[in-house]
């Protein structure tokens, strides 16, 4: 079983965001490390593998920058190799031009199943996926909890509202992986020192066919007017418990009528 | 100004629209001086109370015979768009609108602009407004494209109102088979018992966070929301940990909630977390570390142990 897992470096999300006064872009001028929400989709992926008892987990990732370092995360937690495109003009795309992008890479990797996550922590649009299947003509379920595949079926448990609903669709497939719902491996010291050697495919624009105009600023046909300060909510007062602490609330809520 | 017409993707179960789709309506008739509604399922038994709230027509697909919505509701939207011109279609961040939406967006070649939490006319054009860095700045896009304007809203950004309008005029829409893209089933689905109010739409939450120290301390802040007839939340923190479902989870991956009162007990205040709950009247944070972000946004902060504080508010509410 092949599964082709698309993983996001973004800026540490520990760190303060910040736009770029001139682009509105989110700046990614620090180093990018593996989006946690990926982390989900590249364990679910390599479980998969394991429980088919054999095939191969490849990524695949898209930064304007040829950056690699959360691609290595992913390779030292087992993957085989990745696939990274890269290319100047991809600058401020929106998710429809990524997910043409990543669509056209995916496309030559002939994957049975294609795993993402639901949304990236940066930009948390959680529209990529089901645009990349949209791309890809493929059939697709979104916030999996729990993946099983049985020959070419592939089951999932998909989160709702009030529960999960059992759905079920044929390979080949994309799938949307929820965080939290794996525990993802930490990389062995045998792990870390495997992935520098790994295989790691640079493609830009015109090695994927993808038009320039179809994707970055001028593909996504929109754009920021203005950038606002949000009103901020003002604290009110921090009391340290002394073994009363209760009382105050009791008399907070008593005042808001709530008891 | 405003523009002619604004179609919204209408959600609901049972009959009912849901309460998003409501606010949306609320939303688009401040906007456009037409608004209709499509339902990709029974659009038919929900047309009165879509009427009630100023919706002129409701397309409807009909039953999508246990097939995963996305692909299918995407299909029927573009044929409805060949005959039909929209100015906007407005989708609720839901499983269901963000799988329509970005597989439409997919098949008509146009942008979808997600997460927002208001919507303006300006030169003729829709301006939508986004939330980010946790809602410390707004970010407000206009649409450049040259077809409708595909825009996604935050439950709960707008206010529904009814306008005691007459029912909405049902018209059927044919269903489009969108081939083996479309061949996801739906085979069972499983509703978690809830009892008590309900997250979306309690006077008052209390929720449980990191700072519980172990799962089987949710079960006072369960005791502690029965006691003020407050639904229980969580923060992703301890859902990603297997202790509450997700169904509970509070923030920007979980619902966002509005209540009168909201209690955080052990919540350190993530941006994640803070996305989710601080529209809230008012904020009440008990937490043990003094520069936790939450007392940035609480009203009555109170330093200290929750497994002290927690059981004497117990007791002392208990004792009233």
């Amino acid at each position: 079983m092949k599964v082709v897992v698309c993983v996001k470096q973004i800026p540490d999300p520990a760190l303060p965001g910040e736009l770029d006064p001139t682009t509105n872009y989110l700046k990614r001028d620090d180093k990018l490390i593996l989006d946690e929400s990926d982390s989900y989709g590249v364990e679910m992926a390599l479980q998969l593998v394991e429980a088919a008892g054999g095939g191969e987990v490849s990524l695949v990732s898209m930064a304007a920058n040829g950056e690699v370092s959360g691609l290595r995360t992913a390779l030292a937690m087992g993957a085989e190799d990745a696939v990274l495109v890269s290319d100047d003009a991809l600058a401020g795309s929106d998710a429809l031009g990524t997910a043409r992008v990543l669509g056209a890479a995916i496309s030559r990797m002939s994957p049975d199943l294609v795993l993402a996550g639901v949304e990236s922590s940066d930009g948390y649009t959680g529209t990529v996926p089901e645009m990349i299947a949209g791309v890809l003509e493929m059939p697709s379920i979104t916030f999996a909890k729990k993946i099983e595949v049985d020959g070419t079926t592939v089951k999932v448990q998909r989160q709702t509202e009030a529960g999960y609903d059992d759905v079920e669709c044929q390979t080949p497939a994309l799938v949307s992986v929820t965080a939290g719902v794996v525990e993802p491996r930490y990389p062995s010291f045998k792990g870390i020192m495997a992935a520098k050697k790994k295989p790691v495919e640079e493609l830009d624009l015109a090695a994927l066919g993808v038009d320039a105009a179809a994707v970055g600023q001028s593909g996504a046909r929109q754009e920021t007017v203005r950038v606002t300060e949000a009103e901020e909510r003002q604290a009110g007062e921090v009391i340290e418990d002394e073994g009363d602490a209760h009382d105050k609330i009791v008399e907070f809520l008593g005042e808001l009528k709530v008891v | 100004m405003s523009v002619e017409t604004i179609l919204v993707f209408g959600e609901g179960d049972e009959g009912s629209p849901s309460g998003l789709t409501l606010e949306l309506l609320a939303a688009a008739r401040g906007l456009a001086t037409n608004v209709e509604v499509f339902v990709a399922g029974d659009g038919a038994a929900m047309a009165a109370e879509l009427g009630a709230h100023g919706a002129t027509k409701v397309h409807t697909t009909g039953s999508l015979d246990g097939k995963l919505m996305g692909v299918h509701a995407a299909a029927a939207l573009q044929a409805h768009l060949e005959t039909s011109s929209p100015d906007a279609v407005f989708f609720g961040q839901t499983p269901d609108g963000r799988d329509t939406a970005a597989r439409l967006a997919v098949r008509i070649d146009q942008p979808v602009v997600t997460n927002n939490v208001g919507a303006s006319i300006e030169d003729g054009t829709l301006v939508v407004e986004e939330p980010v860095f946790g809602g410390t700045q707004n970010v407000f896009t206009a649409f450049r494209n040259d077809g409708p304007a595909l825009a996604m809203f935050r439950p709960k950004s707008f206010e529904a109102e009814a306008t005691g309008g007459a029912e909405a005029e049902v018209v059927a829409v044919d269903a489009i088979d969108p081939g083996p893209a479309g061949s996801a089933s739906v085979t069972g689905r499983h509703v978690e018992e809830r009892s008590g109010p309900q997250l979306d739409d309690a006077e008052v939450v209390v929720s449980g966070g990191r700072g519980l120290g172990q799962p089987e301390a949710f079960e006072m802040v369960d005791e502690l929301a029965g006691l003020l007839d407050a639904a229980s939340g969580a923060s992703r923190a301890i859902v990603d940990a297997g202790w509450v479902p997700y169904s509970k989870q509070v923030g920007q991956t979980g619902k966002v909630v509005k209540p009168n009162v909201y209690v955080a007990c052990g919540i350190s205040g993530a941006t994640q977390h803070l996305v989710g709950m601080k529209g809230s009247k008012h904020i009440i944070a008990i937490n043990k570390d003094p520069e936790a972000p939450i007392f940035g946004v609480a009203d009555l902060g109170i330093v200290g142990d929750v497994h002290k504080v927690i059981p004497a508010l117990i007791e002392a509410l208990k004792s009233r």
